[in-house]
Order: C-alpha cells, then sequence, then structure tokens
C-alpha cells in the first residue's frame, strides 16, 4: 500500500469495541453485573439489539474486518496491527470506543459501564501496544459523573482526550456539560465529540427520516447545531483553554456555518453580550476537525478551498477502522493534497493537538 | 426585476374574520384566538402595508405565520383558508404587480390539497407555502398530494424559514437563544433537501420546483458533495434515485438569494461551488448579490410567470 507521509501518519479515529459484555465483567461492581443480566443495557430507542437505522453492513463494519478469532470488528488487537497500524505505518492511532455505556437510559449504569470500558482500555489497549492512545468515554449526558470519570483516569498518560458522542439530551453549550469542561481544561485534555447517539430527539429537527443514509448524513446536521450552541452559550469565553475536536462529522459545512454565525451576530449579538468577539474568532481557536467522512466535490481544488478556510492547521486525518466508510490515507481526498497541506493533516495537527512525541 | 420574498407580517386574527365561515368565526371570538405571530421571528419583522421594493417589477408575497404550531388540523385549516382569503384581499388587489403564496397547514395533508385546489383558479398565486420545520421530513409520502396539487396546478413549492411545533427545534435538543434558532435553520434546510431528494420526491414529480426561501444558501455545496458520496456508498438502500442527489437538486431545487450567508469575497466562491446559475432567486434587502439572470430563472421556476 502507497504511503502518503514520510514521517508517521496519525489516526485520529480507530474504532476498538469490547468481543462481548463479558469482557467489561471484570471491571464491573458486582450490583452492575446482577443487573445487566437480569434487566441488559438500553439506550433511547426501541430495539433490544441492533439499530432502528439498520445499516449497510453488519456492526457497520468492513466486510474485511471480521476478526479471524470469531470477534466483532475492533475487538482484536493482533487483528488491528495486522490490518491497520502495521500496513499503513501508523505512529500513533486514538481508539474511540463506541461502547453503548455513554447513551444508557438509567445514568448510574452508563458510569459504571463507561468506566469499565476505560478500564479494559487501559488493560487491553494502551498497556499492550505503544503506538494506541484512547479516549475516556464519558456517561455525557450527566456532566458531574463525567467530570468525576475523567478525574479518576485522566492520570493515565494513554489517555488524550474525553469523548462524548453529537446527540445528546440537550445542546452541550447548557450548563449540564460544563463540569466537563471544566474537568478537560484541568487535566488539558481536548474534548472529542463524535458522530451518534441516541439522544430522544429525532437526527432532523423535522422529525424522523426513513433511511440510514440520511441518519448517516443528518449527523453533520447535528455536529453544527453542537457548535452554535457552543459558541452562542458562551462555553469558549468561558473556558478558554478547551479544545473541541468534531470526529467523523464531515468538515465542509463549517465555512458557510461560521459565515452565518457571524451574520447572525452582527445582527443581533446584543442577545448574548457576553461574547466578545465574532463567532468565526471563537471556532477558529478553539474547534479541531477529523476529515473522514470528508466531501467530495468533482471539482478537487474545491476542497482544498474549504480547507483553506477551516485552517489547514485545523484538521486532523482519520480512517474510522473498521467500519464501512472508512478513508484509506491514498485514497480519502478526491485527489492528493498539496505539500503545503499533507504533513499537517496527515501528522503534525494531530501530533500538535494531543501532544504527541515527535518521531 | 422579481423579488420572490416579500414577507407579509401575518395580521391578527380578528383581520381574518371575514374570511372565516360562521363556526370559525364564533370559535375565534369564543375562544380568544387572537394571533398567529410566530415566536421565531424578530418582532417587527415583516411588512404590514402591501407593497415592493422600489426595485422590484413584480414580488412574490409570503405572508409568516405560525399556522403549522397550532394541533388541530381543522382549527389550523380554517386559519389558513382565512389567511389566504386576507392576502388576496388586502395586498394582491391592492397592486397588480403582486403575486401570492398560498398558505398550506400542513397539519392534514387532505385540508392542504382542497385549500390547493380552491384556491389555484386564482392566477395570480404563484406557489404553496410549508414552513420549514415541521411534524415529519418533507420527502415522506403522507406530503406527496401537496406537491402533485403544486405540479396539477403548475405552482411551485415554497418552504420557508421557520416553524415550531413544540418539539425540539434542533436534532441535539432546544437551544437556549434566538440567534441559536436562526442558526440551526440552515441545518433544518439541509435536512428536507436531503429528505425531499432521497425519498423520490423529484423522480415521481420531476416538473416540481421547490423554492427554499430565506435559507442563506451556502450551505447547500457541502450538503450536496456529501450527499452524492453517501449515496455513491449506500445507494442501495434509495434504488429509486437514479442519478446523483446534486444533479437532481441543481434541477429542482431553487433559493432566495438573501440573507446570502456569506462575506462579499466569498460570492464567487460559493457561485461556483454550486455549479449553477439558474437557482438563484432575487429577494431584496441591502447589500451586496451575486450578479445572476434572476428574471429569467424566476420565469423558470414560476411556470405562471411565463407569459
Amino acid at each position: 500500500m502507497a504511503t502518503v507521509v514520510t514521517t508517521g501518519l496519525v489516526d485520529c479515529d480507530i474504532h476498538n469495541h469490547p468481543a462481548s459484555n463479558a469482557r467489561l465483567r471484570p471491571y464491573l461492581a458486582e450490583r452492575w453485573r446482577r443487573h445487566l443480566e437480569r434487566f441488559g443495557a438500553r439506550s433511547r430507542h426501541g430495539l433490544a439489539e441492533g439499530y432502528p437505522y439498520p445499516k449497510s453492513a453488519p456492526q457497520a463494519a468492513r466486510v474485511d474486518a471480521w476478526p479471524t478469532d470469531g470477534g466483532p470488528p475492533g475487538s482484536s488487537l493482533a487483528f488491528m496491527r495486522e490490518q491497520l497500524l502495521d500496513p499503513l505505518g501508523t505512529s500513533f492511532g486514538i481508539l474511540n470506543c463506541l461502547h453503548a455505556g455513554a447513551s444508557q437510559i438509567d445514568a448510574d449504569l452508563g458510569a459504571a459501564l463507561c468506566s469499565a470500558v476505560n478500564d479494559w482500555q487501559v488493560a487491553e489497549w494502551l498497556e499492550r501496544e505503544p503506538r494506541l492512545r484512547a479516549s475516556i468515554v464519558i456517561p455525557f449526558d450527566s456532566g458531574d459523573a463525567s467530570a468525576a470519570e475523567i478525574d479518576r483516569v485522566a492520570g493515565h498518560p494513554g489517555f488524550v482526550q474525553a469523548l462524548m458522542l453529537v446527540r445528546t439530551l440537550e445542546p452541550i453549550g447548557r450548563l449540564r456539560y460544563w463540569p466537563i469542561y471544566e474537568a478537560c481544561e484541568r487535566h488539558r485534555l481536548p474534548l472529542g465529540v463524535h458522530f451518534g447517539g441516541y439522544a430522544g430527539h429525532p437526527v432532523s429537527s423535522s422529525g424522523w427520516p426513513s433511511s440510514y443514509l440520511e441518519d448517516h448524513t443528518s449527523m453533520a446536521m447535528a455536529f453544527q447545531a453542537q457548535l452554535v450552541s457552543l459558541v452562542f452559550e458562551g462555553v469558549f469565553e468561558r473556558f478558554p483553554g478547551l479544545q473541541v475536536v468534531c470526529i467523523e462529522g464531515g468538515v465542509a459545512w463549517l465555512p458557510p456555518l461560521v459565515w452565518r454565525m457571524d451574520r447572525l451576530f452582527q445582527e443581533m449579538g446584543d442577545e448574548v453580550p457576553e461574547l466578545r468577539r465574532p463567532p468565526s474568532e471563537y471556532v477558529r481557536e478553539h474547534v479541531w476537525l477529523t476529515t473522514q467522512p470528508v466531501e467530495e466535490p468533482d471539482r478537487p481544488e474545491q476542497l482544498v478551498q474549504v480547507f483553506d478556510r477551516i485552517g489547514p492547521d485545523r484538521l486532523l486525518f482519520a480512517t474510522d477502522y473498521p467500519h464501512w466508510d472508512y478513508d484509506d490515507p491514498a485514497r480519502a481526498f478526491p485527489a492528493p493534497l498539496p505539500d503545503r497541506l499533507r504533513d499537517r493533516v496527515y501528522r503534525a495537527n494531530a501530533v500538535a493537538l494531543y501532544g504527541l512525541p515527535e518521531p | 426585476m422579481i423579488d420572490c420574498d416579500v414577507r407579509a407580517t401575518a395580521p391578527p386574527v380578528s383581520a381574518l374574520h371575514e374570511h372565516l365561515d360562521a363556526y370559525w368565526r364564533d370559535t375565534v371570538a369564543e375562544r380568544g384566538i387572537r394571533s398567529i405571530q410566530p415566536s421565531y421571528e424578530l418582532p417587527g419583522a415583516g411588512m404590514r402595508e402591501p407593497g415592493l421594493p422600489p426595485e422590484a417589477d413584480l414580488a412574490v408575497v409570503n405572508p409568516i405565520s405560525a399556522i403549522e404550531a397550532l394541533h388541530s388540523e381543522d382549527l389550523a385549516a380554517a386559519l389558513a383558508r382565512g389567511l389566504n382569503g386576507w392576502l388576496r384581499t388586502r395586498w394582491l388587489d391592492a397592486d397588480p404587480r403582486l403575486r401570492g403564496s398560498i398558505t398550506v397547514a400542513p397539519q392534514s395533508t387532505e385540508l392542504a390539497v382542497a385549500e390547493i385546489d380552491r384556491l389555484a383558479g386564482d392566477g395570480r398565486f404563484v406557489q404553496v407555502l410549508m414552513p420549514l420545520r415541521g411534524q415529519h421530513p418533507l420527502g415522506r409520502r403522507l406530503y406527496w398530494p401537496i406537491y402533485e396539487a403544486c405540479v396539477r396546478h403548475g405552482l411551485a413549492l415554497a418552504v420557508r424559514a421557520g416553524g415550531n411545533i413544540g418539539s425540539a427545534i434542533t436534532p441535539v435538543g432546544w437551544p437556549s437563544h434566538f440567534i441559536e434558532d436562526l442558526s440551526t435553520q440552515s441545518q433544518a434546510f439541509q435536512s428536507q433537501v436531503m429528505s425531499m431528494v432521497l425519498e423520490g420526491v423529484f423522480q415521481r414529480l420531476p416538473g416540481l420546483k421547490v423554492v427554499l426561501i430565506g435559507s442563506g444558501v451556502t450551505w447547500l455545496p457541502s450538503l450536496c458533495w456529501r450527499l452524492d458520496k453517501n449515496w455513491k456508498g449506500i445507494r442501495r438502500e434509495v434504488p429509486w434515485v437514479e442519478r446523483p442527489p446534486s444533479e437532481i437538486i441543481r434541477s429542482c431545487v431553487r433559493l432566495t438569494v438573501r440573507p446570502f450567508d456569506a462575506p462579499p469575497d466569498a460570492f464567487a466562491e460559493v457561485l461556483a461551488q454550486l455549479g449553477s446559475d439558474s437557482m438563484l432567486l432575487y429577494s431584496g434587502g441591502g447589500g451586496p448579490v451575486p450578479d445572476v439572470d434572476y428574471d429569467a430563472n424566476a420565469r423558470q421556476t414560476y411556470s405562471r410567470l411565463r407569459d
């Protein structure tokens, strides 16, 4: 496989997953083991197993990403090394575990599952593979419990950000989420916001669309709504050290969204007098984006225009392994990135954001 | 010059009385139903008296009301009838250069179609007006009879900014501020365009023109790029969508140009990204606008303006 960077790729979105809930048992208190056996785990939708928008492939995975040991995609470190880290020459990869712990209806169960996932990540991933870093999963709709979890595990050097999902109970500028931002600032951790989640609100502002294709595309709209909330609730004014990474939301929507916020701020900024600067300035200083799934204009130079509008120092390459819409670094963009962007997007921006060692 | 978005402020319900039948006249009086003013428009928005901007030779009038907010299908449909009657007598009769939009209550497809059929004979109506945010995505089949009525009568379908049915106005719940309400409407436009394209509305009704009113415009290129990509990857789920979504959008969707969410130095860039100069319709309101043939676009969009 052709490599596109010479000094070591940083992959900012890799998904590891417990082979089964049984793998989390050693990290759960007896009370929660019994709870799971008797009542199961429940998110805010009606299916005990599977998805209201069935994915385009089982587990939304590449057909070749099922490990030979029979576990689900992302469950085997050995297979991940063989299929992803070794052939791509990955110098560092960021694990974003999407286990359902974070979006449990029962907030206490959610917190217990998040702790178990984090301990499992330390024992079975971070301690075993020096190229991997991980996100701290948190029960994000509970601000205080999330902050406590960040405080509990942030001392492990393998954790490089806190992770929430983009679909939340309330817009994330709201006060209930502020303990998360305090904890992130306290530990100098970026906050990752990742595609997905079951918040109980339709994924469009006009009800539920029909298809997985719409659900998948709609996530980009959820990211936009969250940035609007972060900016206008004054989160970046209150937490000047907070860095927010939009993971798997696409990128090209950002410049027009910022234009719109700036226009409205000019017209009615007196509604939010705690903002001292136009929205574009907060976004430029606090927001990062992973590239996958990158938009694909027919004319590739238009994507470069978009990257330049966003800021070439704010884009982070990601594969989204092992999912079906995986981006291969050599083929992710409609045309190879110009020299001035290449090293930044594939490596240097992530090294700067996550404080990774230079190879 | 044809201005395709003159906003008429919704009048007090008392101004609709003469267009309501006896039962509804009594009802609005008995129950104290006085206003259909939206909560999502800034106080004082829109024009109170009939008129056109000075540069316009012809204008399409869009009354902005919150009829979608009512939970009774019958009450909503009655007030829509009243509003349409008021628009005819108070605005369209006042100036022959004015054209109108038929307000329909999306709560009932059946009653919406009846209202379109009732008014379509008045050639001054050029489109049917729906709110951006509603109960269901606009591509869902339950709305298709409305679109069939549009095509049957040579009317465009307008989707205008705003709308609020009492459930969360963003995919992540209720934001705090007015400025967030307005900021997030561009995502709602993205969702609605996507829904209409992917559900196959334009496959079924290739003649339907959808006019997005007050959308901000510049969100469209990135949506097209993402939709084309996802369509390429997983179009098996929507086999009736036989062309890239961006092609369908360019041929069936039109947008009024104001507000235009970009600084002046980005106009040319965004126009090139749109990949078409026939999608934009003129709407007044100050500031620079891209240089396109607005009149040709309007006459191509509104079959009733062609002669």
